[in-house]
């Protein structure tokens, strides 16, 4: 559950997001809108990267921007980037125990967490080999085991899919409609890729020049006359 | 620390998945062997001139060692660490003129108090990268330089500074009971040298080290992994500096008398030159680099080449290295080497080469 109140991020004079308010329950959720929308700068904001010039952000009854950035890990944010950030020079392995050795459930069972996530994501490759070493797609599965372990409260996914092939991009839809039973996790999917995204969410939400423009049930939202809108251009500038 | 460490070790022992290969028993082999050789073999072999020498090798790739877990791992260019060397030195010789104890025991404290100036370099470090933290480093070491040629070193006189100007007398100073010839003292200084090796390796198989390979690839990406980048950045300054202030120390006994005149500035610069010469991602990079750095002048002085003919030499290696190795000699030549056997087994096999532009093909 996170609870989104007038957030307001500008930079200079460029308004990203302007004064959005929306409520994610539970699930995976989706946030979709044209480039610039303002999605990845809401990432930012949940990830303590960007101070925004007003509004509130409570996730799970805490007010997350209260957090100092490195904690908010600790805490249960998880994100993936938009160009995929594992450390090339680790071993899978120790990608993923990176982020557990700095989660909540740092100092426990570490090993059987780190090769659960993995499994979880159903990577084919060993865990000792070095990221460096990988295709796009197995880099992208260490990014999103990355994102599970350590018991996450928020899982934010950054156009996981982009630059896959059809059948991974479809194994990676398989996964992440699975992390939020697996992990317990509220799950935000960003991406431009309408079928992943109808296929994963049950509800979506809808950004335009930073603000929100349509939310509920993803097959409604994208039937909505102003996201068709937002999209392809008015009709006067058709 | 030491928790993650010996869980990670009870880890490894219990899974297949960690278990040590035929690499890694070799490698261990191959180290162990060298160890063997330089404390056994070398000093048999070694005229006192050449021993010397390597003794300074010991203590160079130390502080290469050090600027290595900079450059290397966690992507900081320093330019000050020979004015950090310095500060190890200074401190070591303080307190082995003032004080009795053992000299480990010095050691250890000249790399703790190194650790706390050098941490203070670091500071910067937190705000600046790249060619902007070259620069303050290189101002900072300039200063140090600059505080050290009016203060000298402690030559065995009172007062806080220890310089007794008078130069009637000069106490050398000390060296441990135990390593008090040029040859025992070069056993010694190996031993402090593969010690503070292992220190590094510690940190880099861990917490610490995965963390430095987080901040050096992405430091945001670092901070969403939960990575407090600005300790671990001082982290990074205060092993560094450890490392670098024993190395000090062992310089203090090794040359018996220290003075400002052999810490100019311009030795950081030379010293980042070897490092990225040598390799700074690897630990073997590191010997490579104290190599070139101390062994290579011997040599030439030896040979009656003028030994400023290696300026222009490490100008050049620098721009190979960068062109053509970015992760140096210590990962190049294994490679290349490699490359040669496999060409020559292949040309064995063959009988002779008939068309090389099929002996040439898998060769890349």
């Amino acid at each position: 559950m996170i609870e989104v109140t007038d957030l307001t991020v500008r930079f200079g004079g460029v308004t990203s997001l302007d004064g959005m308010s929306l409520t994610f329950e539970q699930g995976t959720c989706g946030l979709i809108g044209p480039n610039g929308a303002g999605k990845t700068t809401f990432f930012n904001v949940l990830s303590g990267f960007v101070r925004p010039a007003a509004g509130t952000v409570r996730a799970f009854g805490e007010d997350l921007l209260s957090i100092v950035h490195f904690r908010r890990a600790r805490w249960g944010v998880r994100r993936t980037f938009q160009t995929e950030q594992s450390i090339e020079e680790l071993s899978v392995f120790d990608n993923v125990a990176m982020i557990h050795e700095h989660s909540r459930l740092a100092g426990g069972s570490r090993r059987g967490d780190v090769l659960g996530a993995i499994s979880f994501v159903g990577l084919d490759a060993d865990p000792d080999a070095r990221v460096r070493t990988l295709g796009a797609g197995q880099r992208r599965l260490v990014e999103v085991a990355r994102a599970v372990v350590g018991r996450p409260k928020l899982v934010l996914l950054d156009e996981p899919a982009a630059g896959l092939p059809d059948e991974e991009t479809e194994h990676l839809s398989e996964v992440i409609r699975r992390i939020p039973e697996h992990t317990g996790a509220l799950t935000i999917l960003v991406d431009h890729d309408m079928s992943l995204v109808s296929a994963c969410c049950e509800t979506t939400a809808v950004l335009d020049f930073g603000k929100l423009i349509a939310s509920g049930p993803t097959a409604e939202v994208l039937r909505d006359e102003r996201v068709i809108r937002a999209y392809l251009g008015t009709a006067e500038v058709l | 620390m030491l928790d993650t460490a010996s869980s990670t070790a009870a880890a490894r022992q219990h899974s297949p998945l960690h278990r040590p290969g035929t690499r890694t028993l070799v490698r261990t082999g191959v180290i162990a062997l060298l160890l063997l050789f330089a404390l056994l073999a070398l000093p048999q072999l070694l005229s006192l001139y050449y021993i010397d020498t390597m003794t300074q090798v010991a203590v160079y790739c130390v502080v290469a060692l050090g600027l290595g877990v900079l450059v290397g791992r966690v992507g900081l260019v320093s330019l000050g660490q020979a004015a950090v060397l310095a500060i190890g030195a200074w401190v070591a010789a303080r307190l082995l003129f003032a004080t009795t104890q053992p000299y480990p025991l010095v050691l250890l404290e000249a790399g703790v108090i190194t650790m706390a100036a050098g941490t203070l370099i670091g500071l910067p470090a937190l705000r600046l990268r790249g060619l902007y933290l070259a620069l303050i480093t290189l101002m900072l070491a300039g200063a140090i330089t600059v505080v050290l040629a009016t203060t000298n070193f402690p030559n065995g006189g009172h007062g806080f500074l220890g310089y007794n100007g008078s130069s009637v007398h000069i106490p050398a100073i000390r060296r441990p009971g135990i390593a008090a010839s040029d040859p025992a003292y070069f056993r010694y200084s190996v031993v402090v040298a593969a010690l503070m090796f292992l220190l590094v390796f510690a940190h880099i198989r861990t917490r610490p080290g995965r963390a430095w390979a987080a901040i050096r690839q992405s430091e945001p990406a670092a901070l969403a992994a939960g990575i407090n980048t600005t300790l671990y950045k001082l982290w990074a300054f205060a092993l560094a500096s450890f490392v670098t202030g024993v190395a000090g120390g062992v310089l203090a006994g090794a040359v018996h008398y220290l003075y400002s005149i052999d810490f100019p500035t311009q030795d950081s610069i030379t010293l980042l030159a070897v490092v990225l010469m040598g390799g700074a991602y690897s630990l073997w990079g590191a010997i490579v680099a104290a190599l070139l750095l101390q062994l290579l002048p011997a040599l030439l002085n030896n040979w009656g080449v003028s030994a400023d003919w290696l300026t222009i030499l490490f100008g050049l290696g620098v721009l190979q290295v960068l062109t053509t190795a970015p992760a140096g000699l210590a990962d190049q030549v294994p490679r290349d080497l490699a490359r040669l056997g496999r060409l020559l087994r292949r040309r064995v096999r063959r009988g002779r080469p008939r068309r090389p532009a099929r002996s040439g093909g898998g060769t890349g």
